[in-house]
């Protein structure tokens, strides 16, 4: 029987990993629910942003946290960029998943280009940082994820459901041409919103440049898991990839604290059928 | 045309220069087309560029000598994209369309699998470098070159349990964590049966899939079981992200093996220093002591550099792929053939001398059982050295 502290350790580990998981699952969530774009280009825009923090601080030696002055911005551009593309070409909800996963190889191999396949890491001085808590332990760069994934969850919740632009990227989202009719600026919503969920993508870079190891090929290695986050979370909800990320992300911690890790990635999508046969109406 | 001054000199220089060769490094007539795969893109593209550039200065060194046969070489190279299915169609285009004379390795198990059942169809001898399951090789003309034994489940956890019975305190509680990935799998099997045999006990054994991403539960479970000894069942970027995670915990296990570690990112971490890991060569004396040798990994230094490669010397990966163009150099050398039943009946009665040992074919599959070319290295101070066994070791180093 495992202890207590074991438990009490991987939920804790559970809980950051979900973390991350609902931080790229909120930029993907939003640009599905809100733009009707299956935008698998969000994962390899994180790994850009990660490989851009890690140029500029491992390089130009500027903070981790500095880095996004100019990887938000850059990024909201880019996610703007993409979004015009999208129109331009009128690109369907289908296309826009064959499109972006073209686009994510374009990514991969710009990064394998530039930084090589080999692995970088990221050193800074926060990675040392650490507190206890009891017999528990908790990193810096754990709790910064965490609180970006719930400060940037909850905010745009607030703004989506408090503020005169929240109700106008909604009501676009039920039904454009009476938001149209109202006065609402479809098409400048669009591009905003593409540029948030591209800025988030930035965010999540530079948790991933201050909890892991990169490779170019592991942008792929995270689909999986975030896609099941965002599925069970619901679409255009900025809370719900987190809470579902977060759920997943405890439920493979305890699984590889109490059995075999080798049983944990069945968990996310094991997870993902069970909503699927109960709530079918989540996703419709 | 007027000639000046420095065109009569350039002139003069070019022709002193081709006289200056020595007559046997003047490659000359149709080229020796040599055709191979790595996985230049994919999971295995950070391991496939140590092995590009290697064999770059491998088929360049030896055209510098005069070729083969006194013909030049030329290095035909494919992307297999790390995907055996197109490995096995590479190499099949490599033969019949490329029309190549002879074929060198792909890299990892799998490509290599795809790899022998083309060379089988077609009798043409595979040299490889990076198999981990020597007992699927049936194959009669398949040779390997990372010196690596019939048995390695066997034989690499006793190097292991060996380099480890030297440590200030030998270890006698085992937690085994190891990876799903096939051949570090087959290997930690092996360890457990290793380790009860030699009177060890085993505290923790643990396997995650391959491509896990969260090792927090992992590592606390390991911390809770306290082990005297880490077995690490790992490759690649795994034992950094475990370690990350034990530091997290402050946890740090008092002694630990991981298998194959990138050996770049371990350099800097200091819960990565004093682990033990298997290499077949590592680039100081006595594996520098050959001139040649040294001039090897000088060069591949500023080449590994030049393609951005962060960890420019000589390790593992690179040494095995230089061994197989050794190989493939002594057997056409020696037979003064590029007939491939010819080579691959001389490879069978004969040794050759590689910059880690020397390589033989004599045993079961072309194998060596219950003996090999692998050593036990340790990262100290941030850098891997060998430390077992004790004739392979770096000037003073000792297993600490």
């Amino acid at each position: 029987m495992p202890s207590a502290t074991l438990l009490g350790q991987s939920v804790l580990s559970g809980v950051f990993i979900g973390a991350l998981y609902g931080l790229l699952g909120l930029g993907l969530s939003l640009s599905w629910g809100m733009l009707r774009q299956v935008n698998l280009a969000h994962f390899a825009l994180a790994f850009l942003g990660a490989y851009v923090t890690f140029q500029l601080a491992a390089v130009a030696k500027v903070d981790p946290f500095v880095t996004l002055a100019i990887t938000a911005p850059a990024f909201f551009a880019l996610g703007m960029a993409l979004h015009w593309f999208f129109l331009r070409f009128s690109v369907t909800l289908l296309n826009t998943l064959l499109v972006t996963f073209g686009i994510t190889s374009i990514i991969e191999a710009g990064i394998q280009w530039y930084w090589t396949a080999d692995f970088h890491r990221m050193e800074n001085a926060y990675a040392a940082v650490r507190w206890k808590l009891g017999p528990l332990f908790l990193s810096l760069t754990d709790v910064v994820t965490l609180g970006f994934a719930l400060a940037l969850a909850v905010g745009t919740w607030a703004v989506l459901r408090f503020t005169d632009l929240g109700k106008a990227i909604r009501a676009t989202t039920e039904d454009a041409p009476i938001a149209a009719a109202f006065g609402v600026n479809e098409k400048l919503l669009g591009y905003l919103v593409s540029g948030l969920a591209a800025a988030v993508a930035a965010v999540a870079g530079l948790c991933l440049a201050l909890n892991h190891t990169l490779a170019p090929v592991q942008i792929y290695a995270w689909m999986g898991v975030v896609f099941a986050a965002v599925m069970m979370g619901g679409l255009g909800r900025p809370i719900g990839p987190l809470v579902a990320g977060i759920v997943i992300g405890v439920s493979e911690a305890i699984t590889m604290a109490v059995t075999n890790p080798t049983w944990a990635p069945l968990v996310s999508f094991s997870l993902l059928i069970a909503i699927l046969l109960l709530r079918p109406a989540r996703f419709s | 045309m007027k000639i000046d001054r420095r065109r009569a000199l350039a002139a003069g220089g070019a022709i002193l220069s081709t006289l200056a060769l020595p007559p046997f490094a003047r490659a000359q007539g149709k080229p020796i087309r040599i055709g191979s795969t790595l996985p230049l893109t994919g999971p295995l593209a950070s391991l496939a560029i140590i092995h590009k550039v290697t064999a770059e200065i491998c088929v360049e060194n030896l055209n510098k000598r005069g070729g083969l046969l006194g013909r030049p070489v030329e290095w035909v190279l494919r992307d297999d994209q790390s995907r055996p299915e197109l490995t096995r169609t590479l190499y099949e285009q490599l033969i019949t369309s490329d029309n190549v004379d002879l074929i060198q390795s792909p890299y990892a198990t799998a490509s290599i699998l795809a790899a022998m059942g083309v060379a089988q169809r077609y009798n043409k001898v595979l040299l490889h470098t990076s198999f981990g399951i020597p007992k699927l090789a049936k194959y009669d003309m398949q040779f390997q070159t990372a010196g690596s034994p019939f048995d390695p489940e066997n034989v690499w956890p006793n190097h292991i349990f060996d380099a480890a019975a030297k440590l200030p305190k030998p270890p006698k509680t085992i937690a085994i964590v190891t990876s799903k990935f096939p051949s570090v799998h087959a290997i930690s099997v092996g360890a457990r049966e290793v380790l009860k045999k030699r009177g060890l006990t085993e505290v923790l054994h643990l396997e995650y899939e391959f491509g896990n991403r969260d090792y927090g539960a992992i590592a606390s479970r390991v911390k809770e079981a306290n082990p005297d000894f880490l077995w690490g069942g790992t490759n690649g970027i795994d034992p950094v992200l475990m370690l990350e995670a034990m530091s997290k915990i402050d946890y740090r296990p008092p002694a630990q093996v991981h298998l194959f570690p990138a050996p770049g990112p371990m350099l800097k971490m200091p819960a990565a220093q004093g682990s033990l890991a298997l290499t077949t060569f590592e680039s100081h004396p006595p594996f520098t002591d050959d001139p040649a040798i040294a001039q090897f990994v000088k060069t591949y230094a500023e080449r590994a550099g030049q393609a951005g490669i962060p960890y420019t010397a000589v390790d593992l990966q690179s040494a095995i792929m230089y061994a197989a163009w050794q190989v493939l150099e002594a057997a056409v050398t020696s037979t003064r053939s590029l007939d491939d039943k010819t080579l691959g009946a001389w490879l069978k009665k004969n040794e050759v001398k590689v910059l880690f040992g020397t390589l033989r074919w004599n045993g079961p599959q072309n194998y060596v059982e219950g003996a090999d070319l692998y050593k036990v290295k340790q990262l100290q101070q941030g850098r891997w050295v060998v430390v077992h066994p004790t004739q392979w070791a770096a000037p003073g180093a000792k297993i600490t």
